[in-house]
């Protein structure tokens, strides 16, 4: 009995000896990275941190300097995700649609669910409606990025294809004659990649799956509720992803990357079942929404406070400005990067003015974001759920677990090529890496949420320094790429395949489609209706 | 006047009858053969990064191992007779609807498949190609037993 309860405190210990190691190297980073700037004159105790504005200002200059290409891109976007414009030749390689769902699969995680709460437990209702703001304006910068990621993008000798910002930053600043600068900004891309991927692709997910899944077993009192709970969910998910990125088990990552699609509608679904639920909320919901946004009571000072929650939230959300997704949308089979920059655009979309949106509305029509009995995080948006039914819940827990796990596959594999980027194609780099991961895995699961958040935020944000200056120096590259390829649309150079007006001729076999003597094909094309 | 006849073949051995039989019909009206082994692929399905930064060699992986598996041995043995003009082809995309591009580029007179392809369970979950071919086809499909 006694022994019992000695090895119950031994393990109690455990999960805090490893938050007593994170806790002061996560907050000495944090204290670099969110330097911020007081402004004092505008409110007491009001800071403006310079990381925010170093993003948004990126995105708005983009929006500006690309006449809001996000918003004139939308249309032809999903005219190309539908393969409108695909060569037949090209069946077979990578999709326009599986792209952008691979990288959207990345991008939604628990930043969705757990960092929206957090935006609203500390910035109110209002910090939705600048989240939204971000989100548009992120639009513009993630296309900018994977313009450029497919622009510069790498073949390798065997055939693989990849790409992302450590190319464009080394190859595209070489062509404008900073090939130093050019390497130095990969190589810092590299090493806060690799901070990012365990950081907020890797503990943050783990985290908040643990938190989520011990509030749904009975919180402290439940079958996850002993002390070093967090360290065996940690490990158990550390087992799972490590079958999958070491042990080459290719069918579990499969799975998922089903299911998540389906859990992301599912999720989204469900957020709706919480507005319908509460409809006659809807209205005082969202007038709350603008009026705190613009926070009349609280003077300037307050909107500035609620404007960065939001900002900064949504920027964790859909890594616009990152360029994490750079690396995603890379592999797309085109011959135009414009293609993949007007793609890319739906990404924050979809991530943050859809799904955040949805988990911001829910959280704000319950009210759960005021109440002091659930902590900031992925509880609140439990607590919201939990007042249509008791086991709604649960599908979240289903929900949390699956994105907070196929955000950690994405995020290994940008670590995967910032580690190779920076030491060299070899298993020992590949391996040591993914052992790497893995032990993040665990650490992130028993820590607190204030260090791993902490964390997570630095090293994702510092992504942006090289990855931005990178993008404003190659701007004149994606303003000739994306305006290019929007006049030969506009002059009907590029037309979509069924309107080529000739039958694709046949990979394989010796006798191509004949040409009849007018020029005409005697074959009639392939008309949509017949697909 | 037609060209050809196309033939969906997937290593079975009812698609390897389907090809014979339309040998045969192919003899008798003069028309020419074309082989199609179609792999299965969707521009909508859902990959990991890692996947598609891979896919330019799977896909190539997958289209030479469709050839030398299942079409070079059909070609050899009925080229054998040395009195058919055939063609060989290898693409990706859903069985059914590629098929019938097929049959429009190449002016077929009709299809012909074998009745069940390899796997039972998922013709049971997915439908099969025959049944489907019939539904999209503009030409006449012959199912061979």
């Amino acid at each position: 009995m006694t022994q019992l309860a000695l090895s119950d405190v031994q393990a109690a210990t455990f999960d805090e000896q490893v938050n007593d190691v994170f806790a002061p190297i996560s907050d000495f980073i944090t204290g670099i990275v969110f330097a911020a700037v007081p402004l004092d004159f505008i409110d007491e105790g009001v800071e403006l941190p310079l990381i925010v504005v170093w993003l948004v200002v990126a995105g708005i200059f983009f929006t500006i300097y690309l006449k809001g290409f996000q918003f004139r891109a939308f249309g032809h976007a999903i005219q190309l995700i539908k393969g409108k414009y695909d060569d037949p030749e090209d069946a077979g390689e990578v999709t326009h649609f599986q792209a952008l769902a691979t990288a959207v699969s990345g991008t939604v995680g628990l930043g969705n669910i757990a960092g929206v709460a957090v935006a609203i437990s500390l910035g109110g209702p209002g910090a939705t409606f600048w989240m939204i703001i971000a989100g548009l304006v992120g639009m513009c910068t993630k296309g900018v990025e994977c313009t450029l990621g497919v622009k510069y993008r790498r073949v390798y000798p065997d055939g693989r294809v990849s790409g992302g910002p450590m190319y464009y930053l080394s190859q595209g600043l070489k062509e404008k004659g900073k090939g130093t600068l050019g390497k130095v900004l990969a190589v810092l891309f590299c090493i806060f990649t690799l901070g990012g991927a365990v950081g907020g692709g890797n503990m943050f997910q783990a985290n908040q799956a643990f938190a989520q899944a011990q509030s749904v077993t009975g919180g402290a009192d439940g079958w996850l509720g002993f002390g070093a709970a967090g360290a065996v969910f940690g490990l158990v998910l550390a087992i799972l992803v490590g079958a999958v990125i070491i042990g080459g088990i290719r069918s579990i990552a499969r799975v998922t990357d089903k299911l998540v699609p389906f859990m992301a509608v599912f999720y989204v679904l469900a957020c709706l079942a919480v507005l319908f639920s509460n409809f006659t909320e809807i209205p005082s919901a969202l007038w709350e929404i603008l009026r705190t946004a613009f926070s009349p009571e609280a003077g300037f000072g307050g909107v500035v406070g609620v404007l960065i929650q939001g900002f900064r939230r949504a920027a964790f959300s859909n890594e616009a400005g990152l360029g994490s997704a750079a690396i995603a949308h890379s592999a797309v089979k085109t011959n135009e990067p414009a293609t993949e920059g007007h793609v890319a655009v739906l990404e924050p979309f979809v991530d943050t003015v859809v799904i955040c949106t949805m988990t911001a509305l829910a959280i704000v029509i319950t009210g759960t974001w005021a109440d002091e009995a659930s902590a900031p995080g992925v509880e609140t948006t439990s607590a919201a759920f939990e007042t249509v039914a008791g086991w709604f819940p649960i599908v979240l827990a289903i929900a949390v677990i699956l994105f907070a796990y196929s955000t950690m596959l994405a995020w290994s594999y940008y670590g995967l090529k910032a580690s190779t980027y920076l030491f060299g194609e070899s298993m020992v780099v590949d391996r040591t890496w993914k052992l790497i991961f893995c032990i993040f895995v665990v650490i992130g699961a028993s820590s607190t949420l204030d260090a791993v958040i902490g964390f997570s935020d630095s090293m994702i944000f510092l992504m942006s320094l090289p990855n931005i200056i990178g993008l404003y120096i190659l701007s004149r590259v994606v303003k000739r790429e994306l305006f290019g390829y929007r006049e030969r649309l506009a002059d009907g150079a590029l037309l979509p395949v069924a309107e080529r007006g000739i039958t694709p001729s046949p990979t394989g076999g010796s006798t191509a489609a004949t040409t009849g003597v007018d020029g005409t094909t005697p074959n009639p094309p392939p008309s949509v209706e017949d697909r | 006047m037609s060209a050809s006849i196309i033939v969906g073949l997937d290593g079975s051995e009812a698609s390897g009858r389907a090809a014979d039989a339309a040998a045969d019909a192919a003899r008798r009206h003069d028309l020419r053969l074309v082989l199609a082994c179609v792999v299965p692929w969707s521009p909508y399905s859902f990959s990991t990064a890692e996947e598609n930064e891979r896919r330019t060699i799977d896909k190539e992986r997958e289209a030479k191992s469709a050839r030398e598996r299942v079409l070079d041995p059909a070609l050899a043995r009925l080229s054998a007779a040395g009195d058919l003009q055939i063609d060989g082809v290898v693409r990706h995309g859903h069985p059914a609807e590629t098929l019938v591009s097929l049959a429009r580029e190449h002016d077929a007179a009709w299809i012909t498949v074998g009745r069940i392809g390899q796997s039972r369970v998922r013709t049971l979950l997915f439908g099969s190609t025959p049944s489907s071919l019939i539904q999209l086809s503009p030409v006449p499909v012959l199912v061979v037993p």
